[in-house]
């Protein structure tokens, strides 16, 4: 990715080897508690200048339009920038080997000791404020989306949620049905 | 697909995911649901719940939910192959698009599709927060647990781990 920004400071250009990509996506992944996002843009824009702020804003808009978890495609993004294939090979190994392994170690902690009692009902309890999080993030993220334009919104969002939730279509159905006619009507209001 | 082995079969299911995944893997977890819960009968909703709430409870990024469903399928091998196949595919399309982004970063069909796409992805995480929240909420304990998270998301700039530790603490000592 080529941008047209030039550096505002006289300092030169980072120029990170896979070797840096990697650790910087790893630490950032280690740190990143509860939060992976905010410490990867730290990183890559606070401390370690790989990415000016309005690079990291536009950087992001393009990984959030495609498929895949934000901070991760974002590593893939800024390895290719600098090291190319492989440079986004490391950044991503980076920011995944950690959690992965956390999240299994966790798991196998969880499922040896899912017969006490006790340890059932916590992780029902945490299980439950688990799908309140997610529950959260679609109401705040409904918000900006629903103010921009609710007319368009609303239709597309209950629609969606009607097919996925209640009717269980599958996935592929529901992005073409959903996808297709959202994009047509914000075409059609754009036109108006 | 019924034919092949079932880590064979999480390979498969991800890679196709991984395409579909716009708007992140929580967009994509009703039917990773669908498919491991109802079709597959691989685990309960109770369990998918409590392996996303691990998820949850892990820094990382959001995809290790398909990690652990890899794992309670095919151990070791199983959490590899399926977190690989996760983002391998999307991962392509990021490198190749964003090689190629100075050719069309001003399209307005690019404002269009994603003023489109934004009402689905909040339809998809609404649907993966119901779907989870009926695995997990047995009693009314539960859903007023659910409640408190998702306002606590919705309304604070907290901590989500925070929430997670303290209902696990509240449970037990036995308060919810």
């Amino acid at each position: 990715m080529r941008l047209s920004i030039p550096p505002v400071s006289e300092s030169p250009r980072p120029d990170p080897t896979e070797l840096d990509l990697f650790l910087g996506f790893l630490w950032a992944s280690v740190r990143g508690f509860g939060g992976v996002f905010v410490m990867g843009r730290r990183m890559l824009v606070e401390e370690r200048k790989w990415l000016t702020p309005e690079e990291f804003v536009e950087l992001l808009g393009v990984c959030q339009f495609l498929p895949g978890a934000n901070i991760v495609n974002l590593s893939v993004a800024v390895g290719q920038r600098y090291r190319g294939w492989k440079g986004s090979l490391a950044a991503l190994t980076g920011i995944l080997a950690a959690p992965a392994a956390v999240s299994v170690m966790l798991a196998a902690l969880f499922m040896r000791y899912a017969a006490v009692p006790q340890v059932a009902h916590a992780m029902g309890a945490v299980a439950a404020t688990a799908a309140g999080l997610v529950v959260g993030t679609a109401l705040k993220m409904a918000e900006p989306v629903f103010r921009k334009d609710w007319i368009l919104a609303l239709p597309v969002a209950l629609g969606t949620l009607v097919l996925a939730a209640f009717l269980r279509w599958p996935l592929p159905w529901v992005l073409l049905l959903m996808a297709g006619s959202g994009s047509a009507l914000a075409w059609g209001r754009r036109a108006r | 697909m019924n034919g092949l082995s079932p880590i064979a079969q999480v390979a498969l299911q991800f890679l196709l995911l991984s395409v579909l995944a716009i708007g992140g893997v929580n967009a994509v977890t009703p039917e990773i649901q669908r498919q491991v819960v109802d079709l597959r009968h691989w685990m309960s909703a109770r369990e998918f719940a409590e392996m996303f709430a691990v998820a949850q409870a892990t820094p990382g990024p959001n995809l290790l939910i398909a990690t652990l469903v890899g794992w309670r399928v095919a151990g070791i091998p199983g959490a590899f192959i399926a977190t690989v196949c996760m983002c391998g595919p999307s991962s392509v399309i990021v490198y190749t698009v964003t090689r190629a982004w100075d050719r069309f970063r001003d399209r307005p069909w690019r404002q269009i599709i994603q003023a489109g796409m934004a009402p689905v992805v909040v339809g998809l995480i609404g649907t993966s927060g119901y779907i989870l929240a009926k695995g997990a909420d047995a009693d009314w304990r539960a859903v007023a647990l659910t409640c408190a998270g998702a306002v606590l998301v919705w309304r604070t700039r907290l901590n989500p781990l925070w929430a997670l530790g303290a209902a696990a603490g509240l449970a037990l000592l036995g308060v919810v």
